[in-house]
């Protein structure tokens, strides 16, 4: 295994899920997509980098 | 009728109970001032005048029999087009639900406001789906700030905010989902009201993220939110997250004042990120009641990255279908942004779920020390109409995403939120976060009473051009 993963690449990747969620994406739509999946992935990786303790689960439903 | 055409929800519940005016001549007034204005403003984009009137006389009648009638006796409102209304279909800001059938009854928000008297005259403009910060709509038209109808009235209940505004109704309500009462009533300069995630019943309301949506009222005074949050709270088995609290009343606690509150400014990330005029708007507020503590709510901006994924990803799976089978009819900025949420993995979802469970533990704990947080509601004052980017703290961020960078922690972990404006200057209403510990409603009306009340918080009606 690679120590560190290889970049994200967003059109590789909204190109190989789409079939997989029935999406039909038009080619000029892709800039817009890959954009938010860039924006989505910079997020996921900021939680990500918070050391979660095992114990912490999901609130099944969530109660303020 | 012996109240002012443009008056506040208290005012006309007073005057109608007294027979001093009449749902009637309420009710003709409001729908005029609608006719005359609103078409500068975009906020309706339904006016059920007959509905209205029935009503109206439905009430007079009841008056005239000496019948009991409830504390928003005549009250005109309107609700964000996400809101069932029996007989429209619920559009809920896009083309794609017009094809619904329309609703067969109104939904529980909606009959708990008639139940206590006031009278709906129509449904409101909104971001399609609900998915936005800007109130513009590529299908119904923008709705348009009443104090600048070039600029943004934000959104998503962009209606909503336009509407009490504009003095065209002096109560509406809208949904919240990462800020979406808070930034419309910030840049039109009202009063907007976010309960505790589970106070008031959802049922009969498009969603959005159910993990994080919620209804609330919006208004020019706070004793008009406090009659509305009352009204409103109530036991519905529809909405599977509804609490199964007794409904605890804001009104008779208002006048309290603030003696005995520990209120603190939410300081690090609420403290940076924005321009200077809307920590100045945090700062009068801090300075008006004596609040000179800080305090840090941890992990602030993971907590705004993880509300965003689940936005993202509960969104579009709400959605999916319509993605795969009607494209083209979405609103193409809210369109490609479930599109790419669809598409997040589930892992991204899980940890952002889990670690909302790890920062709402945390955020409690700052409550054990603190009643009430003040913090900036939006980064900067409304943006001009379209405009796509700015510029906050030497840095060009799009618009629609970035809006919301101060309410999405808050409403990230359900706390309840009075919005109140603030006007330091002649330029457009900027606004604050008047933020309590769950169920605490009535602190934080309490807080914006009293900062209505000294002169440091007013909403009068835009004058419109």
């Amino acid at each position: 295994m690679p120590e560190t993963p290889p970049p994200f690449d967003p059109h590789a990747y909204a190109t190989v899920t789409a079939p997989l969620l029935g999406l039909d994406l038009d080619p000029t739509w892709m800039a817009a997509i890959t954009a938010n999946l860039g924006v989505l992935a910079a997020a996921a990786e900021l939680v990500a980098g918070f050391p979660l303790p095992d114990a912490v689960e999901a609130a099944p439903r969530f109660e303020a | 009728m012996s109240i002012p055409p443009v008056s506040d929800a208290t005012t006309i519940a007073a005057a109608i109970s007294q027979g001093r005016a009449s749902g009637r001549e309420v009710v003709a007034s409001a729908l005029d001032r609608i006719a005359r204005i609103d078409g500068r403003v975009g906020a309706f984009t339904n006016v059920l005048t007959e509905r209205a009137r029935m009503r109206a006389e439905t009430l007079d009648a009841a008056i005239a029999r000496g019948e009991a009638i409830g504390p928003l006796a005549g009250v005109p409102f309107a609700v964000k087009n996400l809101i069932d209304v029996a007989g429209l279909p619920t559009r809920a800001g896009s083309k794609i639900n017009r094809d619904c059938p329309p609703a067969a009854r109104d939904g529980t928000v909606v009959r708990r406001l008639e139940e206590a008297g006031a009278i709906l005259v129509g449904a409101l403009n909104m971001g399609e789906y609900a998915y936005d910060f800007t109130g513009e709509n590529v299908h119904d038209g923008d709705a348009h700030n009443p104090h600048a109808l070039d600029h943004m009235t934000g959104g998503s209940s962009g209606g909503s905010g336009a509407a009490v505004a504009a003095g065209l109704v002096p109560l509406t309500l809208g949904s919240d989902t990462n800020g979406s009462i808070r930034v419309p009533a910030a840049f039109c300069g009202c009063f907007g009201m976010k309960p505790t995630y589970g106070r008031i019943s959802r049922a009969g309301s498009f969603p959005f993220v159910g993990s994080l949506d919620h209804l609330g009222p919006m208004a020019r005074s706070v004793a008009d939110l406090a009659l509305a949050y009352d009204a409103l709270q109530g036991p519905d088995l529809e909405d599977a997250v509804l609490t199964s609290r007794v409904p605890e009343p804001a009104s008779p606690s208002l006048e309290s004042g603030i003696g005995g509150l520990r209120i603190a400014v939410a300081g690090g990330y609420f403290a940076r990120g924005g321009d200077p005029e809307a920590f100045a708007a945090c700062a009068r507020v801090a300075e008006a009641l004596g609040a000179s503590r800080e305090v840090e709510l941890p992990e602030a901006h993971r907590a705004r990255a993880a509300a965003y994924l689940i936005t993202a990803a509960e969104g579009a799976t709400l959605h999916l279908d319509r993605l795969r089978t009607r494209p083209r009819d979405f609103d193409p900025a809210v369109r490609d942004r479930l599109i790419a949420g669809a598409m997040i993995p589930a892992p991204f979802v899980e940890r952002a779920q889990r670690f909302r469970r790890w920062y709402r533990d945390a955020v409690l704990t700052v409550f054990d020390s603190v009643d009430v947080i003040l913090a900036p509601a939006t980064p900067c004052r409304a943006p001009k109409g379209g405009q796509t980017h700015f510029v906050l703290d030497g840095v060009t961020l799009p618009v629609r995403a970035n809006i919301g960078l101060f309410t999405q922690p808050i409403s990230f972990i359900g706390l309840p939120v009075v919005a109140v404006p603030v006007r330091l200057d002649a330029g457009l209403p900027l606004g604050v976060q008047v933020i309590a510990a769950p169920w605490r409603e009535d602190l934080a009306l309490r807080v914006a009473r009293q900062l209505e009340r000294d002169g440091i918080c007013t909403a009068p009606v835009a004058e419109i051009a």
